[in-house]
């Protein structure tokens, strides 16, 4: 019964590749600014949900860490782009 | 998954999730890739971050909850935290569409202008 999980997550793992595909592409060619930061932004989520699918498959801990530290900083990372967008500085004085 | 089998009330509903997850979250994507602006191609990928997200990390607590033999909600931290950042993230964004919309029309205005003052003197 097992090897219908493991065809799951090889399912789940080819649809989040995929959709890593089609962020970066947009990243790419993205006209504006705004369009690569929102694509970066599914491109962090779409890694991490890829980290967790390998996470069920080994069973282990340390890939529930890495996930968690990803959403932080991916987060972190988006707010700062886009306070620079709207404000032309990250930090205001 | 290796070391011990896991029951079928375990696999069937992750795996439903799994594949339910995996969709959603390239719709999701599929729709950043394919439509035609700024301001539509916001909602395709909170898809991705409410439902892809929440439906793999249940998945994940189902699996690591049966393998463990005690509940383990660790995974609820990371639901919690995408559920409140995706919002902030998409508002910011859009905000930040409008101001550099705003600014570039009042441009192209200012030249638009400009142009028909220096026609009209010269």
């Amino acid at each position: 019964m097992s090897n219908v999980l493991i065809y799951a997550i090889w399912f789940a793992q080819t649809c989040f590749a995929l959709a890593m595909v089609f962020a970066a592409i947009r990243l790419i060619r993205g006209p504006a600014a705004q369009d690569r930061v929102l694509a970066f932004d599914t491109l962090y989520i779409n890694g991490m949900l890829t980290l967790l699918m390998l996470g069920i498959r080994s069973s282990s801990t340390a890939y529930f860490d890495m996930a968690l530290l990803i959403a932080l900083f991916g987060f972190v990372g988006t707010v700062a782009l886009a306070k620079f967008l709207l404000r032309g500085e990250v930090i205001e004085p | 998954m290796t070391e011990t089998e896991l029951s079928a009330w375990i696999v069937i509903p992750a795996s439903l999730l799994l594949v339910l997850g995996g969709l959603v979250t390239l719709i999701g994507s599929l729709g950043l890739l394919r439509l035609p602006d700024f301001f539509a191609r916001v909602h395709g990928p909170s898809m991705g971050n409410t439902v892809g997200t929440g439906s793999v990390l249940i998945a994940s607590m189902l699996t690591a909850s049966a393998l463990a033999g005690r509940p383990v909600l660790h995974e609820l931290l990371i639901t919690l935290f995408i559920v409140m950042s995706s919002p902030v993230t998409s508002m910011m964004l859009v905000r930040a569409a409008l101001y550099r919309n705003k600014v570039r029309e009042a441009k192209q205005l200012a030249a638009k202008s400009a142009a028909d003052a220096a026609k009209a003197h010269g």
